[in-house]
C-alpha cells in the first residue's frame, strides 16, 4: 500500500547539512502494522514526516520515492497532500496534549476534520463527531463533546486525538509514540484500542516508538533505525531471539525484562559481576503516618493518606505508582522539599519533618539526603556548566573552594563516568545521558546515606538507561547508600530494589520483597501494573 | 526526534567574547546596530571635545544659514552651530535613556522576582500597584512627576524609570513564576541554597534573554520620552543643547522655510531610537546560554 523507496532527508542546519535519512526503503501492506523502532535521533521520525510532507523549515527530501496507493507523495502538489493527510493517511502524535488545541471544544476538533474532508455537513456533524469518539471508546460521549483538553486525563486527550486522526476512516495511520508519557495501564489501554480499530477496519499502521518491547506486542513487522539506516529488518519475535545486527542486540539487550539480572542490559562485553551491596538491619528511614493535603477547588485533596514505611540503612526501595498516586508528593516530602501535613520522617533516628522545607538547606542533615531528578535537562541550570551544577552543593554545604572543589568535581565526574572535557559543557550541549550523569554527580557529591531517584531514566533511551542503572548499580555498592527509587516501570524496579511499595491513589497497596511483589502480586492493583508491562519475548542467547 | 548529539570539540565560542564575535557575525542586522551604537558612544564620550564650534556659543551675524561646509547642519536663530549642539546632545540624551532605563530594570526586576516567586498577596499587592500606574497614560504621568518635581535631569530620569518599572516587572514576574518549580530550582535547594539566592542567582539570570529586548526597545523609548518632555517645555531647559528642545525651537522656523534647525536633531534622535530597536536580538543572542553552540 505504501512503499518508500531509497528515501534520503537533510536538514540544513547552523554546523551545516545533517542527513537524518540516508537512503532507506520500507513497504506497509493493507491491514499490517509495520513498527519503526530507533533511539533519539536515528531518523525514526523524520521518515514520517517525509512521508506526509510535513518536514519543519530547512528538512528536504534528497533523494527516494514515495508511492502511496499509485500516487508518487513527492510529487503531489500541496493540495493534494492536504486532501491526503487525514483522509487517506493520518498521524497521531506524541504529546496528545500539545495535539489538540487548548481552548476549543474537544467534539468541535473533531467536526473540523470531518467537515475539512467533506465527510459531514454542519447539520449532522456533531452526530458523526460523537458517533466518532464513541468508536474510541469514550464513555458517555456526549457529554464529552463538550469537554475541554484540560478537562480530560492523558489518556483520554490521546483517545480524542486517536478519534480526529481516525474520524474520516484513512487507509493507514502512523502513530509516533502514540503512548510516551503515558501511564503503563493507559498505554495498554490505548494500544489496544488502536490495534483493534486497525484490524476492524483493515488499516495499515507505522508504530513509530523507541520501545522494542511494545513494538514486538503490536506489530507485524520491525525494522530498526539507526543514524538515518535501516539495520535490521523482520519478524518481531525473531528480532528478539536471533537478532543479526550488533545495533538490533544492544537494543533487545538493554530492553529490561524478566529473567534478566542489571548486568545483562549491558553488551555482553561490558558485563562485569554485579557488585554486591549489604543491607544493614538499622532502619535509616523511617516514615510514620506522613500525610499531605492540598486545598482543592471542591474542598481539600488528599494526595498522600498516611503513609508508613521504612528503608533499612544500604537498602534499596522501589516506590511504584502511576500518575496521582502520591508516589512524588511522597519523595518530595522525604527529600524535604515539601512540608507534609501531619506526620513523620525519622532519618537515622531524628525527626526532619520538624523542620520546614523552607529552613531545611540550613539543616545538618540537608547533605545526607539528595534527589536524582526524573527529567535531567529541566533540573540543570541552562546558564551553569556542568561543572558548576555539580560543584554547587560542595560549594554551599560542605564550604570547598579553590582547587579542592576542582579536585572534587573532576573526581565525581571520573566516578560517574562523565569525560572531563564535558565539564565545561552548558547543558543544551550535553546529551540525555551525559545530563544524567552530571544529575548524579550532583546528587552524590556529598556522599549522601539516602538518594532519592525521581524516575531517573524515564527520558532516556534504552541503551543510555541500561548503563545509567548499571552506574546506579556501582555507586550503591561502592557508597553504601540507600535509594528511594520512584518509578512507574516494574521492569527497572525489579532489576534494582530490595523491596517495593505499590502506591495507589496516596495510600500503599501493595508492599514486600520486590521478587514476591512481581511474581505473586497479592493485590489486584498491582496484578494489573504487571499485566500491562509489555513483556518483550526472551531472547535465546542472552 | 532530530536531536543531534554535540560534538566534542570545544568551540571558539566557549569563551564570552568569542560568543559576542559569534553572535556579531552571524547577524549583519546586529553588526550594523553595534556599529551605530559605537558612533553614538563615541559622539557621546568625545563629542563635546572634538565638536567644530562651541554648542552654546552665540554669533548673530551667521543666524539661521543653510547647511554648508562651515556648518553642515546650518545654524540656529541665534547663530549657534546645530551639527555641535546635536553631537553634544547625545551624551545628555544617552545619560538619560541609559540612566532612566537601569533604574527601572533594576527596580521593575526585584519587585518581578519577588512577586513572581513567593506569589501569593504580595504578588496581588505588587500586581496592583503596578496596575495602577499603567492605568494612567503614560506619557502624562511622566509630565506630572516632573511638573510636581521640578524641571532637572534627575526628575525626567525618575519619571521616565517609573512609567517603565511596570513593563519590566511584568516581564521577570512571568519568567520567574513559569521556572519557580522547575528541576533545577529545586535541584538548587537541595544544594543548600536559601529561597532568595534561588531566586538570584539560579532563576533570574534566565529570565534574561527576552529582559534583553525589552531594554533595548525601552532605551529608544526611553530617549523619545525624554525628548517628548523637552519638547513641550517639561524637560531640560534651554539653552543646554537637547535633541527634543532643539526639534521644539526648531519647529517654529519650518514654516519660514528654515528647515535644518529640526531636521537634522530629529534625524540624530529618529537614528539613536533605531540603533536602541535594532539591538534588541543581538543583545539577547549574547545574554542566551543556548546560543552558544
Amino acid at each position: 500500500m505504501l512503499s518508500i523507496k531509497d528515501l534520503s532527508v537533510a536538514f540544513k542546519t547552523r554546523k551545516g547539512e545533517v542527513n537524518a535519512v540516508r537512503g532507506i526503503s520500507l513497504d506497509v501492506a493493507k491491514g499490517k502494522t509495520l513498527g519503526i523502532v530507533g533511539e533519539s535521533g536515528s531518523g525514526k521520525s523524520v521518515t514520517s514526516y517525509a512521508l506526509m510532507r510535513i518536514l519543519d523549515a530547512g528538512g528536504e527530501i534528497r533523494t527516494g520515492d514515495v508511492v502511496y496507493g499509485g500516487t508518487d507523495l513527492r510529487a503531489a502538489s500541496e493540495k493534494d497532500m492536504r486532501d491526503i493527510r487525514g483522509r487517506e493517511i493520518s498521524m497521531i502524535f506524541q504529546n496528545p496534549r500539545a495535539a489538540l488545541n487548548p481552548i476549543r471544544r474537544v467534539g468541535h476538533q473533531v467536526e473540523d476534520v470531518l467537515i475539512r474532508h467533506a465527510q459531514a455537513t454542519r447539520q449532522d456533524a456533531k452526530a458523526k463527531a460523537i458517533a466518532a469518539l464513541e468508536a474510541v471508546k469514550i464513555n458517555d460521549a456526549a457529554a464529552r463533546y463538550d469537554a475541554y483538553p484540560f478537562e480530560l486525563s492523558g489518556g483520554m486527550c490521546q483517545r480524542i486525538v486517536i478519534a480526529i486522526a481516525l474520524a474520516c476512516k484513512p487507509q493507514l495511520l502512523i502513530a509516533d509514540e502514540p503512548t510516551t508519557g503515558l501511564d503503563i495501564t493507559t498505554q495498554k489501554a490505548v494500544m489496544d484500542l488502536v490495534g483493534d480499530l486497525a484490524r476492524e477496519r483493515g488499516m495499515g499502521m507505522i508504530l513509530i516508538t523507541h520501545d522494542l518491547g511494545l513494538a514486538s506486542q503490536y506489530c507485524d513487522r520491525i525494522v530498526v533505525m539507526k543514524d538515518g539506516l535501516i539495520v535490521e529488518e523482520g519478524d518481531p519475535q525473531k528480532l528478539f531471539t536471533d537478532p543479526q545486527h550488533a545495533y538490533t542486540r544492544k537494543l533487545v539487550d538493554a530492553t529490561p525484562r524478566v529473567g534478566a539480572s542489571i548486568r545483562n542490559l549491558l553488551p555482553p562485553e561490558a558485563r562485569s559481576a554485579e557488585p554486591a551491596h549489604i543491607v544493614h538491619d538499622r532502619p535509616l528511614l523511617e516514615v510514620r503516618d506522613l500525610l499531605k493535603t492540598y486545598p482543592g477547588k471542591s474542598g481539600p485533596v488528599q494526595a498522600v493518606k498516611s503513609v508508613s514505611f521504612q528503608i533499612k540503612s544500604g537498602q534499596s526501595l522501589g516506590l511504584v505508582g502511576e500518575s496521582g498516586s502520591g508516589k512524588s508528593t511522597t519523595s518530595e516530602m522525604v527529600v524535604r522539599l515539601q512540608d507534609p501535613t501531619s506526620g513523620n520522617i525519622l532519618f537515622d533516628g531524628q525527626d526532619i519533618a520538624a523542620t520546614p522545607s523552607a529552613r531545611f538547606m540550613r539543616h545538618p542533615m540537608r547533605g545526607e539526603i539528595q534527589m536524582v531528578f526524573q527529567d535531567a535537562t529541566d533540573s540543570l541550570n541552562p546558564r551553569g556548566t556542568a561543572a558548576s551544577a555539580i560543584a554547587e552543593p560542595l560549594a554551599r554545604i560542605a564550604r570547598m573552594r579553590g582547587s579542592k572543589l576542582n579536585t572534587r568535581v573532576a573526581e565525581l565526574a571520573e566516578l560517574v563516568g562523565l569525560p572531563q572535557p564535558l565539564l565545561s559543557r552548558f547543558p543544551h550541549q550535553l546529551s540525555g545521558g551525559q545530563k544524567a550523569r552530571v544529575g548524579i554527580a550532583r546528587a552524590i557529591a556529598l556522599e549522601p546515606k539516602l538518594l532519592i531517584l525521581d524516575e531517573p531514566t524515564a527520558a532516556l533511551d534504552v541503551s543510555i538507561q541500561a548503563i545509567v542503572l548499571n552506574l546506579l548499580v556501582d555507586l550503591r555498592a561502592q557508597m553504601g547508600m540507600s535509594y528511594l527509587f520512584v518509578s512507574h516501570d516494574l521492569n527497572v524496579v525489579r532489576l534494582l530494589c530490595d523491596e517495593v511499595l505499590v502506591m495507589k491513589q496516596g495510600e500503599i497497596v501493595d508492599r514486600g520483597p520486590t521478587a514476591a511483589v512481581m511474581d505473586n502480586p497479592s493485590h489486584a492493583y498491582t496484578r494489573s501494573l504487571i499485566e500491562a508491562a509489555p513483556q518483550p519475548p526472551n531472547p535465546v542467547a542472552a | 526526534m532530530t536531536a543531534s548529539t554535540p560534538d566534542t570539540t570545544r568551540r571558539k565560542g566557549d569563551t564570552t567574547l568569542g560568543h559576542i564575535v559569534y553572535v556579531l557575525r552571524d547577524n549583519p542586522v546586529t553588526m550594523l546596530a553595534f556599529a551605530m551604537l559605537a558612533f553614538f558612544l563615541g559622539c557621546a564620550f568625545f563629542g563635546p571635545a572634538l565638536v567644530p564650534y562651541d554648542p552654546l556659543a552665540t554669533n548673530a551675524a551667521r543666524a539661521l544659514e543653510a547647511p554648508s561646509w562651515d556648518h553642515w547642519f546650518g545654524t540656529d536663530n541665534v547663530g549657534r552651530d546645530v551639527f555641535s549642539r546635536v553631537i553634544v546632545a547625545t551624551r545628555l540624551d544617552l545619560t538619560i535613556s541609559v540612566a532612566a532605563v537601569a533604574l527601572s530594570f533594576v527596580i521593575g526586576s526585584t519587585l518581578g522576582s519577588i512577586a513572581g516567586y513567593w506569589g501569593g498577596w504580595l504578588d496581588a499587592v505588587l500586581n496592583r500597584c503596578l496596575d495602577t500606574i499603567m492605568a494612567f497614560p503614560l506619557f502624562v504621568l511622566a509630565m506630572g512627576v516632573v511638573a510636581a518635581l521640578g524641571n532637572t535631569v534627575e526628575n525626567i530620569i525618575y519619571a521616565t524609570a517609573i512609567i517603565n518599572i511596570p513593563f519590566y516587572a511584568r516581564l521577570v514576574r512571568a519568567e520567574v513564576n513559569i521556572r519557580r518549580h522547575s528541576g533545577f530550582a529545586q535541584a538548587a535547594k537541595l544544594a543548600g541554597n536559601s529561597d532568595l539566592r534561588v531566586l538570584a542567582v539560579h532563576i533570574f539570570p534566565n529570565s534574561l534573554p527576552p529582559m534583553m529586548v525589552q531594554v533595548s526597545l525601552n532605551l529608544g523609548w526611553a530617549i523619545l520620552n525624554a525628548a517628548g518632555l523637552s519638547f513641550i517645555g517639561l524637560g531640560v531647559a534651554p539653552p543646554t543643547p537637547e535633541w527634543g528642545i532643539m526639534v521644539a525651537e526648531g519647529a517654529n522656523f519650518i514654516v519660514s522655510g528654515e528647515w535644518w534647525l529640526a531636521v537634522f536633531p530629529g534625524l540624530w534622535l529618529m537614528l539613536a531610537v533605531f540603533t536602541f530597536n535594532l539591538l534588541g536580538d543581538g543583545l539577547r543572542d549574547i545574554v542566551d546560554p543556548r546560543k552558544r553552540t
